[in-house]
């Protein structure tokens, strides 16, 4: 397949988990796939080879998100080094779990300067040579706790639910100029950000999912994908539900 | 710079950014109504503008800046 053949696609927190099959799977259908990532090599390097064994040309740029001169760059690069700018996948994220009366400010803000405003830096960066181009596609991921609240999870959640409402506001705005912007909502993915709940907590969670299991990173990164391509032309501002229905 | 060459300049980054000839843009011509621009195209001319005379050009200024003649006056006006 190659329906991203000649596209330039970047992806936030590709080196693992979630980000790791969207930077995949857009290599698999012929795209130059370009990640970032935070610190780890090892991780990065991997996905790296797994983009270029799919046949696609790869770069991994070490940068923090929350950094917004960082992620000016980063794009300055990309455009400098590749030519063009086509899909922008706002993936990277953190979440520091812990009851509110208990969160520390450093951790509010680590969360929201990487999941929310990492993803605005990166959309002004990007929207300007979009609009030039004359269209593009962004996708932000969200999370199924953004839609519905999560105990343990305030700051997580507020940012979650915050990149829904940027999602929408841009889509707006930048609609005429042929940029969509959507949203993904994972539900409960079997990565590593889930992966140290024990195994009652993991029961609890696959029973309230009506197709009973947990989703996979390809799940989310098939949903991306349907929504970065012209399959997906008519569609803007949406947010997928890809929780195998725990949150209809 | 002269002011004979900030009005040529001025009209080259309208007609490039509006794709429209440079035959057609005159002092008078208002960019919504004259021109077909839409509010991004503005934002678009505005940051132009800026790192073409490197000015900065703030919102409620930019707000005023509706024709042609508009832009070049403020060039004329704050450029370094």
């Amino acid at each position: 397949m190659s329906a991203f053949k000649d596209k330039v696609v970047l992806v936030t927190g590709g080196s693992r988990g979630i980000g790791r099959s969207i930077a995949v799977g857009f290599a698999k259908q012929g795209a130059t796939v370009v990640f970032s990532y935070a610190g780890n090599e090892a991780a990065a390097q991997e996905t790296l080879g797994l983009i270029q064994a799919a046949g696609a040309k790869g770069e991994a740029v070490r940068f923090d998100v929350s950094d917004a001169t960082a992620c000016a760059s980063a794009v300055e690069g990309v455009l400098k080094t590749h030519g063009r700018l086509d899909v922008l996948v706002n993936n990277a994220g953190v979440a520091v779990d812990g009851l509110v009366m208990r969160v520390k400010d450093e951790d509010w803000d680590k969360q929201l300067d990487t999941n929310l405003k990492g993803a605005f830096s990166l959309i002004r960066a990007v929207s300007r040579p979009m609009m030039k181009q004359k269209g593009g596609a962004i996708i932000n991921l969200t999370s199924v706790v953004g839609e519905m609240g999560n105990g343990g999870q305030a700051a997580y959640s507020a940012s979650k639910a915050g990149l829904i409402g940027l999602t929408k506001s841009v889509a707006r705005e930048l609609a005429s100029r042929n940029i969509r912007v959507n949203a993904v909502s994972p539900g409960f993915i079997g990565t590593d950000m889930t992966s140290h709940l024990g195994g009652e907590t993991r029961e609890k969670m696959e029973a309230a999912i009506p197709l009973g299991r947990l989703g996979s990173p390809e799940d989310v990164a098939n949903a991306v994908l349907f929504l970065a391509s012209d399959a997906a032309a008519y569609i803007t501002g949406e947010v997928l539900k890809v929780n195998g229905g725990m949150y209809m | 710079m002269s002011t004979s060459a900030i009005e040529a300049k001025v009209k080259s980054i309208i007609a490039d950014q509006l794709g429209v000839g440079e035959e057609e843009i005159r002092p008078e011509s208002s960019f919504i109504e004259d021109l077909g621009a839409d509010s991004l195209d503005i934002v678009e001319l505005v940051m132009a503008m800026e790192e073409e005379f490197e000015v900065e050009i703030p919102d409620e200024e930019a707000e005023n800046i509706k024709s042609v003649g508009d832009a070049i006056n403020y060039i004329n006006t704050h450029k370094k």
